[in-house]
C-alpha cells in the first residue's frame, strides 16, 4: 500500500476511489504522451460514450455484487432485449414501445433471478448462469440467424446524439451515477443492501427484509441491462442474437476494477464508473497504438487481477 | 456438516430426478435413444467435458473455482496441434498439451495460494490471458492437418474399445483413487472444510492448493488432446464456455461451493446428465438454440429441488 499523507485518514472506500482516480490520471497522461490522437475531442467523446454503455451494464451489477451476489445473465439480457426491442421499434415504428419492451424484458429477467436467489436459495452464480443459457437460447430462436438494423434517427439520438455538446449517453450516465450513489449511500434501502452483503445474518436479525431487497437488486440489474440494450441499439444501429457473449466479462471487469468485493458489502458506483473509464481508456489506447486486438483479453485480465491485488494489499496493511 | 468422503446419505436428489425423467422421456420419445450405439455416442461425446469436470470437482472442493479452464483447453489445443504438425510425435504432442495446461495451473495456483487473490478473480484473469495467447499464437485461425496418430486418440480403438472410453475410465480411476485413497485427497477436502487443520498438521495449504490447480491445468491439457483429435484441429476458441459446463456438472452432482463437501461420482453423473440432455434433444431434432435453453432450465430445476433440502439461512 502506498502511503500518501492525509489519504489514509479518509474512509477506506474514499481511499479506494482516490487511488483509482490517480490511476486514471496517470493513464490519461501516459496515453496523451504516447498518441497524439488521444486528446482529440472526437476520441475523448468516443471513450466517454463507450464507457457510458459499460457503466449502464455494470451499475446494476455493482448493487448485486454489494449483496455478495453475481449476475452473469447481463450479456444475454442485453442480447434478448436488443433483439426483441429492435424488432418492435422496426415493426411498430415506435421507439417508446421498444424502450418499454427492453425495460420490461430486463425487469422480468431480474425478477426471476431475484426470486431464484432469494426464495429458492439457488446460488446466484448458478441461477443467473442458468438464466444466461435460457435467454441466449430464446434470443437465438427469436432471431433465427437474422440481424435487425436501421433504426429511426430520433431513437438513435439516445446513443449517438448530443445534448448541449455533450453526448447523450454521457449525460444519462452522470444522472444515473448521481441517483445511484444517493440511493446506495444515503437511503435506508441502499444501506440495507450493503448490510446484506456485509453480514446477512446480522441484516436478517435487525429486521432487514433480506428477500425483498435481494429481489430488488436483481430487478435493478435487469433494468440496467435492459437500458444498456437500448443504448447499444441506438449506438450500433443493429443487433443480432450473439452480441451478449462479449459484454458480460467487461461488465464484471469494470465492477472489480472499480474496487467492489465479490464477498459483498464493499463497493461504490463511483468506483465502478472509474473502473469502466479505466478499462475503456486502456482498450482505446491499445487501438490508438495499433496493438493487435487479440491482446485485449489478456490486458483486461491483468488489470482485473492487479486492481484486486492492490485492494487486498491495502486491506491487509490496514488490519 | 463435516466432509464425508463417501456418500452416506442421498446426494443430489435433483439430479437423480432429472436423470430419471430424461431417460424415460427420451426413450419414449425417440426409438434410437436407448440403442447401444447411441449410448456409446453419449459417452464419447461427454469425454472432453468429463476430463475437465473431474479436476474441477477438486478445485470446487477447496472452495475454489476455475473459470479459465475453457480458455486453457483452447490454448492447449492450438499449442499441441502446432507441436503435432512440427514433430509428428504423439508423445511430444501430449507432453505439449499437458505442459501448457500445467503452466496455466501454476499461474492460477500462484495467484490464488501465494498472492491470495480470490479464485473467481484470479482465474478470470487467466481466462483472458489464455484466450489472448491462443488467438495470437494462431492469428485466430484453426491449426488443421493433424497427423493420424493424434486422430487415433478420438477415432481409434484398442481391442475393440474406443480410445476415449479407455481414457475416461483411466481418468476416473486415477482421480477417484487420488481423492479417496491418498493423503492428498484428504488434504483437498481439508482445504475447503478446515484449512486450519492442515496448518496444524504441518501441511502447507499453499502448496496443496497450488497442486490442485496444477493438476487441473494438466488435465485440461489432456482434454485438449481429445478435443483436438475429435475436431481434427486445434482451434483458439474451441472450448470457450466449457468452464460453465464443467461447473454446472460439478454443481449438479451435489458438490457444494462451500465447506469442502462433495462427491466425485456425482460429477460423473452431472456430466452424463448434460450429455444425455444434449443427445436426446438432438435425436428429437430440437434446434441447438432450444437445446441451449433446456440446459439452462435443467440446471435451475436441479437446484430448485436441491434448495428444498438446504437449511434456512
Amino acid at each position: 500500500m502506498i502511503r500518501v499523507p492525509g489519504l489514509n485518514r479518509l474512509p477506506p472506500e474514499a481511499t479506494r476511489v482516490a487511488m483509482r482516480l490517480a490511476a486514471l490520471l496517470v493513464l490519461g497522461v501516459l496515453l496523451s504522451a504516447l498518441s497524439s490522437a488521444f486528446l482529440s475531442t472526437v476520441n475523448l467523446m468516443n471513450v466517454l460514450r463507450q464507457a457510458a454503455l459499460l457503466f449502464f451494464m455494470s451499475s446494476g451489477l455493482t448493487l448485486v455484487v454489494l449483496t455478495a451476489g453475481l449476475d452473469l445473465s447481463i450479456g444475454a439480457t442485453i442480447a434478448l432485449g436488443a433483439c426483441v426491442a429492435g424488432t418492435v421499434i422496426k415493426n411498430a415504428d415506435s421507439a417508446w414501445l421498444g424502450a418499454a419492451t427492453a425495460l420490461g424484458i430486463g425487469g422480468a429477467v431480474g425478477l426471476l433471478n431475484g426470486m431464484m436467489v432469494s426464495l429458492l436459495r439457488i446460488p446466484a452464480f448458478i441461477a443467473t448462469y442458468g438464466m444466461l443459457w435460457v435467454l441466449q437460447g430464446l434470443a437465438y430462436t427469436y432471431m433465427a440467424g437474422n440481424t435487425v438494423y436501421g433504426f429511426p434517427s430520433g431513437f438513435r439520438q439516445l446513443g449517438n446524439g448530443y445534448l448541449l455538446h455533450v453526448p447523450t449517453p454521457v449525460i444519462v450516465m452522470a444522472a444515473l451515477l448521481a441517483i445511484g450513489t444517493v440511493f446506495a449511500q444515503r437511503t435506508v434501502w441502499g444501506q440495507q443492501i450493503v448490510m446484506i452483503g456485509a453480514n446477512p445474518v446480522a441484516a436478517r436479525l435487525s429486521g432487514v427484509p433480506v428477500k425483498r431487497r435481494l429481489i430488488l437488486v436483481y430487478v435493478l440489474s435487469g433494468l440496467a441491462a435492459g437500458f444498456a440494450a437500448l443504448v447499444y441499439l441506438a449506438r450500433l444501429n443493429s443487433a443480432e442474437a450473439d452480441i451478449g457473449s462479449s459484454l458480460t466479462l467487461p461488465a464484471i471487469a469494470a465492477v472489480l476494477i472499480g474496487g467492489a468485493s465479490l464477498f459483498g458489502g464493499v463497493g461504490t458506483l463511483a468506483g465502478t464508473f472509474i473502473g469502466a473509464l479505466i478499462l475503456t481508456l486502456v482498450l482505446n489506447g491499445m487501438n490508438l497504438l495499433h496493438v493487435d486486438g487479440n491482446w485485449q483479453p489478456l490486458v483486461t485480465g491483468v488489470i482485473i487481477v492487479a486492481a484486486v491485488w492492490l485492494d487486498l494489499q491495502g486491506q491487509r496493511t490496514r488490519s | 456438516m463435516t466432509a464425508l468422503p463417501l456418500p452416506t446419505r442421498m446426494r443430489a436428489p435433483g439430479l437423480m430426478v432429472a436423470m430419471v425423467v430424461m431417460l424415460v422421456g427420451f426413450a419414449v420419445a425417440s426409438r434410437d435413444f436407448a440403442m447401444p450405439g447411441n449410448v456409446l455416442n453419449i459417452i464419447m461425446q461427454s469425454s472432453v467435458l468429463l476430463l475437465v469436470a473431474l479436476p474441477m470437482t477438486f478445485v470446487i472442493l477447496t472452495e475454489g473455482l476455475d473459470l479459465s479452464v475453457g480458455a486453457v483447453v483452447s490454448l492447449c489445443s492450438v499449442a499441441l496441434a502446432q507441436v503435432a504438425l512440427a514433430t509428428g510425435s504423439l508423445v511430444m504432442t501430449s507432453a505439449a498439451g499437458v505442459l501448457v495446461g500445467a503452466l496455466a495451473g501454476v499461474v492460477n495456483g500462484g495467484l490464488i495460494a501465494y498472492l491470495r487473490i480470490p479464485p473467481f478473480v484470479a482465474t478470470l484473469g487467466t481466462l483472458g490471458a489464455a484466450q489472448s495467447l491462443a488467438l495470437v499464437l494462431t492469428g485466430g485461425q484453426s491449426v488443421t492437418g493433424l497427423p493420424s496418430n493424434v486422430l487415433f486418440i478420438y477415432g481409434g480403438s484398442i481391442l475393440g474399445v474406443p480410445v476415449p472410453i479407455l481414457i475416461i475410465v483411466a481418468a476416473y480411476a486415477i482421480m477417484h483413487s487420488l481423492l479417496y485413497y491418498t493423503p492428498f485427497g484428504s488434504f483437498v477436502f481439508a482445504l475447503g472444510g478446515n484449512r486450519e487443520a492442515l496448518t496444524l498438521a504441518g501441511v502447507s495449504w499453499r502448496r496443496m492448493l497450488m497442486a490442485v490447480y496444477v493438476l487441473g491445468g494438466a488435465w485440461a491439457g489432456a482434454a485438449a488432446l481429445v478435443l483436438a483429435s475429435r475436431l481434427s484441429a486445434g482451434h483458439p476458441t474451441a472450448a470457450i464456455g466449457m468452464e460453465f459446463d464443467a461447473i454446472a456438472a460439478v454443481a449438479l452432482g451435489g458438490t457444494s461451493f462451500e465447506r469442502g463437501d462433495g462427491w466425485l461420482l456425482g460429477t460423473l453423473l452431472g456430466v452424463a446428465a448434460i450429455g444425455i440432455l444434449r443427445n436426446g434433444l438432438n435425436l428429437m431434432a430440437v434446434s441447438s438454440s432450444v437445446q441451449v435453453c433446456c440446459i439452462g432450465i435443467l440446471v435451475i430445476l436441479a437446484f430448485t429441488l436441491e434448495a428444498f433440502r438446504a437449511p434456512e439461512l
